[in-house]
C-alpha cells in the first residue's frame, strides 16, 4: 500500500538553492538580454561565428560517435589484459583540464609535434593543428571516450540471453540485436556531445580564432575583453543561449535521464565469429589517441618542474581555493535540491546545461561592472559559476541515492522523530557519502580545470592555474607551460581522488 | 484506550472503515486477507496514512494531525527497522536521543536494553553483522527503550523461520506487553494470533470489526474468517 511520503527536512534550503541557481542562470541571462543591442542586428562576422559553431559541433559529434562505435563494440566483446584500465582511462578526459589536454594534443599534432616530425622525415610538409580541423580534433579527443562509454553501456545492456538465442537460431547478431540498440542509443549520444561542443570555449580560444574559426563564445570573449563592446557581447550571449537551449531541449527529449557508467567491467559472451583484427585495431588506435597526448604532458612537463616560477605556485594555490569553495558550494546546493526532490530539481538541475559558462559570465560581468571592477571579483564569480555549471552532474550522482534513503528509511526516521539537520547528519549523509564524494570530486576537478569565466574576469593578479598556463602558451614559454600543465593535471586528479576515495573509506553500508 | 472514531481510510478504489476501541493492557492482532487494509490501518495509527474522515484518539487525546514522531506509539515495519550504517547501540540509542548525543547514563540504559533482549556485548556491531533473529531483537530493544504506551508491529518477523518467529512473539509478550501498554500486531497467520494475542480484530470486506477475544473468535468463527482460513469449522 503506497503511503504519504513523510517530509523530514524543511523546504527552505532547497528553495534557496533553487533560487540561487535561477539567479545565476536566468538572472544573468536577463542581464544579458537587457544590455544587448538589438538594433544593429548580427553582422556578417557574427553569422559566420554562428555557422562555425554549429558546423564544428556537428562534425565533432558525428566523428566522435562514428569512431566510438567500433571501439565500443570491440570493448563489449573482447576480454584482454588492461581492458579495465582502458575503460577507466576513457573516463579521464571528462575531468582533464581542457588547456592541459590541448597542450598534449599540440605535443602530438602541433607544428613541432610527433606527427609532423614523422612527416618531416618522409619529406612531407607539416600540417597545422590550428583552425577548423584542430577544434574538431580536440573535441573528438574529449568526446570519443565519452561516446565510447555511453555506447558500450548500450551494448552491455543487451541481455546475454538474447545473444544465446541468436546463436541457437544462427541469426545475424548485428541486424537482430546491435542495430536496434544503436538506433536507440546513438542519437542521444550525438546530441549530448553536440551540446558539449557548442559550449566548449577553451578549445576555440586556443586552437581557433581568426575570421574563419571563431565560435560564438570566442566572439563574446573578444567583444568583452578586446573591444569592450558590452552591447555586442550581450547580444552574442543571447545567441549562444538560444543555440544551447534548443540543443539542450532536443537532447533532453531524446535521451531522458541516463545512468552513470555502472557495470562496464563485464563483457558479453558471444558466439558469432567477429574479426579479431578489426577489434584489435580499433582498441589500439583509440588507446594510442588517448594515451599519446597524456604521456606527452608528463614527458614534456617533468624537465621544467624544478624551476617553475613562484607565480605558478601562487596560481595553483588560487585554483585549489576556487575548486574547494566551488565543490563545497555545489555539493551543498545539490544536497539541498535532492532533499527537496520533486519536479523542481529536474528543471533546476538541467538549466545549467543550457547556460554556457561564457553566457553566465557575461551576465555576471554586466551585473557587477557598474559597481565594482570585475577583476576584483574574478575568483568569487568563478567559484560561483563553476558550482552552478557542475550542479547537473553532482545532482545526477546523488539524487537517486537521496531518493533511495527517503524511500527506504523515511518512515523509520519519522517514527523515531528524526527531523531536519539530525536526519541529514545521522542518516542521509552517511548513506549517500559515496556518490556525494564522487560528485564533489567531479565538481572540484571541473572547477580546477575551468578556463572560461576566469578568462573574462581576471586581471594579472587573480590568475588561476589554467589561465596562467594559457598565458604562458600565448607567450610561447612552452617549457614552463608544460611543467604548469603537469602540476595542473596532477592537482586535478589528486583532488578528485581525495574526494572520491575519502568517501569510500570504511563505508560499510 | 485507543479509539478509531468513524475512521475512513481511502486511496484510489480502496476504502476501509473502522469504528472501534482497543483497551490498554492487551495484545491485539489484526488479521484478514491480504489487501484488506491491515497494514494501512496500522499506518494510519502510526501517522503515515492521513484518514479521509474520522479521528484517532489515545486516552481522549486526538492524534489525527500529529506527525509520527510525536505520537505515543513505536512501530516496527516489515523491513528496514535498523539503519545499516549505525551500530546496534546507536540504533537503539535513537529511542532516547534522536540527535544521538548519548550521555554515559543513556549508554548504560542502551546496554541494559540490549541485555534484556539477549544481545549483551553486541552493541558495537553493525546490523549487517547480526543474524536475522538478532536484528529483530535489536529493533525490539529500541522499542523497549522508547517505552511508548502503544506498540505497533507490521509483521516485522515475517522473514524469520516459524520457530524463530514464535520466539520473537514470545519475547514481545514477555518484555513489551504490560498492564499499561497496548500492542497491535498485523499478521496473516492465524497461528500467530492464537499463540500470543488476547484479542483479534478482523479486517475484511472494507471494514475493521470490533475486537473479539481470541479464543472466542476461533471457537466460533464468523463467515469471513472461515473463508479466510479456507476450511469449515471442525
Amino acid at each position: 500500500m503506497a503511503q504519504r511520503p513523510v517530509a523530514l527536512t524543511p523546504r527552505w534550503p532547497g528553495a534557496l538553492s533553487g533560487a540561487l541557481v535561477l539567479v545565476l542562470t536566468l538572472g544573468t541571462l536577463a542581464a544579458v538580454g537587457w544590455r544587448a543591442e538589438w538594433g544593429g542586428g548580427l553582422s556578417p562576422a557574427d553569422w559566420s561565428a554562428i555557422r562555425f559553431t554549429v558546423t564544428q559541433a556537428f562534425v565533432s559529434a558525428g566523428l566522435s560517435v562514428i569512431f566510438a562505435i567500433p571501439v565500443a563494440r570491440a570493448l563489449a566483446r573482447r576480454r584482454f589484459f588492461g581492458r579495465k584500465v582502458l575503460i577507466t582511462l576513457l573516463g579521464a578526459p571528462f575531468l582533464l583540464p581542457v588547456i592541459v589536454a590541448i597542450f598534449g594534443l599540440l605535443a602530438v599534432f602541433g607544428r613541432s609535434g610527433l606527427i609532423n616530425d614523422v612527416l618531416g622525415l618522409l619529406g612531407i610538409p607539416p600540417v597545422s593543428i590550428y583552425g577548423f580541423h584542430g577544434v574538431v580534433l580536440a573535441h573528438v579527443f574529449f568526446n570519443l571516450p565519452l561516446a565510447t562509454r555511453l555506447i558500450l553501456q548500450g551494448w552491455l545492456s543487451i541481455p546475454a540471453e538474447r545473444f544465446r538465442l541468436a546463436a541457437t537460431l544462427n541469426a545475424p547478431v548485428g541486424r537482430l540485436l546491435e542495430w536496434p540498440m544503436l538506433r536507440a542509443v546513438v542519437p542521444g549520444v550525438f546530441l549530448v556531445i553536440f551540446l558539449i561542443c557548442l559550449t566548449s570555449f577553451a578549445v576555440a580560444l586556443t586552437l581557433g580564432g581568426g575570421p574563419r574559426a571563431t565560435t560564438v563564445e570566442l566572439a563574446i570573449y573578444q567583444a568583452l575583453r578586446f573591444d569592450f563592446d558590452l552591447g555586442r557581447a550581450a547580444l552574442l550571449a543571447c545567441v549562444q543561449f538560444g543555440l544551447c537551449a534548443v540543443a539542450a531541449v532536443v537532447a533532453w527529449r531524446v535521451t531522458g535521464p541516463a545512468a552513470m557508467g555502472a557495470g562496464l567491467d563485464r563483457s558479453v559472451q558471444r558466439w558469432d565469429r567477429a574479426s579479431a583484427v578489426v577489434d584489435a585495431l580499433a582498441i589500439t588506435l583509440a588507446a594510442l589517441f588517448l594515451v599519446l597526448p597524456l604521456s606527452m604532458i608528463v614527458l614534456k612537463g617533468l624537465p621544467g618542474l624544478a624551476d617553475l616560477p613562484p607565480s605558478i605556485w601562487h596560481a595553483a594555490a588560487r585554483s585549489i581555493a576556487v575548486a574547494v569553495v566551488s565543490a563545497a558550494l555545489c555539493s551543498v546546493l545539490a544536497l539541498a535540491l535532492a532533499l527537496w526532490g520533486g519536479p523542481v530539481i529536474a528543471v533546476v538541475g538541467v538549466l545549467p546545461l543550457a547556460a554556457s559558462g561564457l553566457v553566465v559570465g557575461t551576465g555576471a560581468f554586466l551585473l557587477v561592472y557598474p559597481f565594482i571592477n570585475p577583476a576584483r571579483l574574478a575568483l568569487v564569480v568563478t567559484a560561483l559559476v563553476n558550482a552552478t555549471l557542475a550542479l547537473p552532474f553532482v545532482l545526477r550522482a546523488i539524487a537517486p541515492a537521496v531518493a533511495d534513503v527517503q524511500a527506504d528509511f523515511g518512515r523509520l526516521g519519522a517514527a523515531l522523530g528524526l527531523r531536519g539537520w539530525a536526519w541529514v547528519r545521522i542518516v542521509v549523509l552517511p548513506r549517500v557519502r559515496r556518490p556525494l564524494g564522487f560528485g564533489t570530486g567531479i565538481a572540484a576537478a571541473l572547477s580546477m580545470g575551468d578556463l572560461g569565466v576566469i578568462a573574462l574576469f581576471a586581471g594579472q593578479s587573480q590568475e588561476t592555474l589554467p589561465l596562467a598556463m594559457f598565458r604562458l602558451m600565448g607567450a610561447f614559454r612552452m617549457e614552463t607551460a608544460a611543467a604548469a600543465a603537469l602540476v595542473l593535471v596532477t592537482l586535478t586528479f589528486v583532488i578528485f581522488w581525495i574526494c572520491d576515495k575519502g568517501a569510500r573509506r570504511d563505508a560499510d553500508l | 484506550m485507543l479509539t478509531c472514531e468513524k475512521l475512513l481510510l481511502q486511496q484510489d478504489d480502496f476504502a476501509l472503515r473502522a469504528d472501534l476501541a482497543l483497551a490498554k493492557g492487551r495484545m491485539t492482532a489484526l488479521i484478514g486477507p491480504s489487501g484488506a487494509g491491515k497494514s494501512t490501518l496500522l499506518a494510519a495509527i502510526a501517522g503515515f496514512f492521513p484518514p479521509a474522515k474520522g479521528r484517532i484518539m489515545w486516552n481522549g487525546r486526538d492524534l489525527t494531525d500529529l506527525p509520527p514522531g510525536d505520537r505515543p506509539s513505536s512501530i516496527l515495519f516489515q523491513d528496514n527497522n535498523l539503519f545499516p550504517h549505525l551500530s546496534v547501540a546507536q540504533n537503539v540509542g535513537l529511542a532516547l536521543r534522536p540527535r544521538l548525543r548519548l550521555s554515559a547514563q543513556d549508554a548504560a540504559r542502551v546496554n541494559a536494553a540490549l541485555v534484556d533482549v539477549g544481545l549483551a556485548g553486541l552493541g558495537g556491531r553493525k546490523p549487517g553483522a547480526l543474524s536475522g533473529g538478532q536484528q529483530s531483537r535489536a529493533a525490539l530493544a529500541r522499542v523497549l527503550l522508547a517505552d511508548k504506551p502503544v506498540v505497533l508491529l507490521d509483521e516485522p518477523f515475517s522473514a524469520l523461520g516459524p520457530g524463530l518467529k514464535m520466539e520473537m512473539l514470545d519475547l514481545v509478550r514477555g518484555k513489551l506487553a504490560g498492564p499499561d501498554r497496548l500492542v497491535i500486531m498485523v499478521t496473516h497467520d492465524p497461528a500467530d494470533a492464537r499463540h500470543v494475542a488476547d484479542d483479534v480484530v478482523l479486517v475484511a470486506d472494507g471494514r475493521a470489526a470490533a475486537p473479539v477475544e481470541t479464543s472466542a473468535l476461533f471457537a466460533n468463527p464468523p463467515a469471513v474468517l472461515i473463508d479466510y482460513l479456507g476450511q469449515g469449522p471442525a
